[in-house]
């Protein structure tokens, strides 16, 4: 199979992703909500003192980012699974592990992007700096496409497994460590006007990483689930 | 080495290698445990500085040794599963991970029952005690992952990929935690400086370090042996290791 049809194949999966994406439109919102409420649970349980909240904000919004995706992260295979559309694309004779990655690319459009979209706003009710908001957005914009790539993961290994929702929290919580170390340092030493691009640099290199060879991993682990 | 190593593919033969392995791996566990831990426990000199307290470290040190060389074990028989498709490997995984993660809980708990006289806390955000908890987390994500499907064999394989990509991931989370801890604050309670350690107190500490490679590598042989005739029951080598007839339904308690 040449380049130019594993392309075709490729963008005819993204665009199916983004077709199904859009006639349920609750699957797209409902975790945005849930980041929402979980950020506004914050203020409530530690108080509104604006320095409390400033202090904590980033790390708040990155772990309600990356708690908000496992929310959708279930659904990437489950239904495929289920209809009988993975084993179709099993059987392309493009290579999975690419349809894997326009997969990924399509979700990290779906929820990954809505979510750098309304990180302003969470700055906003968090009170923090307006001078490391442009910060934060940058470090969502780099790390938000590893949740992806590294959610893949998770959720193709537990598409098949009974019990997959609390079980792919378990098996990926300990994988996005690095990215909220590096993410919600960078945004903090923004905050505090320290130099960050190293830190960001370090984001990008840990998402082009996760890129790279994750859709091995995520094909591997469908064929799994298929099986 | 192929011609020599083939056979071990079969579950029988490798079953019957382990068991004859076994006494020797238990007996020379059990020896040097019991010497290294007299040993180092009653008869190593005392620290000048933390005095007695420090003698954990002959129980603490090898477990988290330990718990992280099972974690490469394991990876290293999840790529065995994963590319060669021997099941005895995949096996492995679930016979590994248990005991892993009770080495990782072992140099957890030992460590913050030595913390508290030393640091004056029982828990230290430290990076290695933070990755060492991670790892612990990863142990317990794999374990979950074997026994989530229905089909036996998915499980294996699933946990197989996770523990390669969790192997990929732990340098760079033992790297991040390190730096993280650098990042946010000085540490609180400068960690004692060790810069050399005494013979008299290195070698139980070699000792034991060898005696617990023994131990984990004996309740591994255990487990695994277990997890053959468990999954290998309706064959006929196992039904005679165990001394049943075909038809007899075995339950899961008296092959586990």
């Amino acid at each position: 199979m040449n380049t130019r049809n594993s392309w075709q194949v490729m963008s005819t999966v993204f665009k199916r992703e983004l077709t199904v994406a859009v006639r349920r439109k609750s699957d797209l919102i409902n975790p945005l909500l849930f980041l929402l409420m979980v950020v506004t649970l914050f203020p409530l349980g530690v108080g509104p003192g604006p320095d409390v909240l400033a202090r904590i904000a980033p790390g708040i919004i990155w772990i309600t980012a990356l708690l908000s995706s496992l929310l959708g992260l279930e659904r990437l295979f489950r239904d495929d699974l289920q209809d009988g559309t993975l084993e179709q694309l099993c059987l392309s004779p493009c290579p999975l592990s690419l349809i894997m990655l326009s997969k990924i690319a399509a979700h990290w459009l779906l929820t990954g992007l809505p979510l750098i979209m309304l990180s302003p706003l969470l700055a906003m009710l968090l009170n923090l700096p307006t001078s490391a908001w442009l910060t934060l957005m940058l470090s969502l914009l780099l790390g938000t496409p590893l949740l992806s790539a590294i959610g893949a993961i998770g959720a193709a290994l537990t598409a098949g497994a009974q019990r997959g929702g609390a079980l792919l929290s378990l098996i990926l919580i300990p994988l996005f460590i690095p990215l909220l170390i590096f993410a919600t340092a960078a945004v903090e030493a923004a905050v505090v006007g320290m130099p960050n691009q190293g830190l960001l640099a370090i984001l990008a290199a840990l998402t082009v990483l996760s890129l790279t060879c994750s859709p091995l991993a995520v094909a591997a682990a469908v064929k799994v689930s298929v099986n | 080495m192929w011609r020599w190593l083939h056979p071990y593919a079969k579950a029988e033969a490798s079953y019957r290698l382990l068991s004859r392995l076994l006494p020797w791996f238990a007996c020379s566990a059990v020896v040097t445990l019991l010497i290294s831990l007299v040993w180092g426990l009653a008869f190593a000199p005392a620290d000048y500085q933390q005095g007695d307290s420090y003698r954990i470290i002959y129980i603490h040190v090898p477990a988290a040794i330990w718990s992280m060389g099972a974690y490469f074990g394991m990876a290293i028989m999840a790529l065995i599963a994963l590319v060669w498709q021997i099941r005895t490997a995949s096996w492995a995984i679930a016979a590994i991970a248990p005991v892993g993660a009770a080495m990782t809980a072992i140099a957890l708990l030992t460590g913050a029952i030595w913390g508290k006289p030393m640091w004056g806390t029982w828990w230290e955000w430290d990076a290695r005690l933070t990755s060492e908890l991670i790892l612990f987390f990863l142990y317990v994500g794999v374990l979950a992952l074997y026994f989530a499907f229905d089909d036996q064999k998915a499980g294996a394989k699933a946990a197989a990929i996770l523990a390669i990509v969790g192997v990929i991931n732990l340098p760079i989370i033992h790297f991040s935690v390190e730096w993280w801890n650098t990042l946010h604050q000085g540490a609180t309670i400068t960690k004692f400086g060790r810069p050399s350690i005494a013979n008299d107190m290195l070698w139980p500490l070699l000792l034991s370090i060898l005696a617990f490679a023994l131990v984990t590598a004996t309740l591994i042989i255990m487990r695994l042996r277990n997890e053959m005739l468990f999954n290998e029951i309706h064959r006929p080598w196992a039904q005679a290791e165990l001394g049943v007839n075909p038809p007899v339904a075995v339950s899961q308690q008296e092959t586990r």
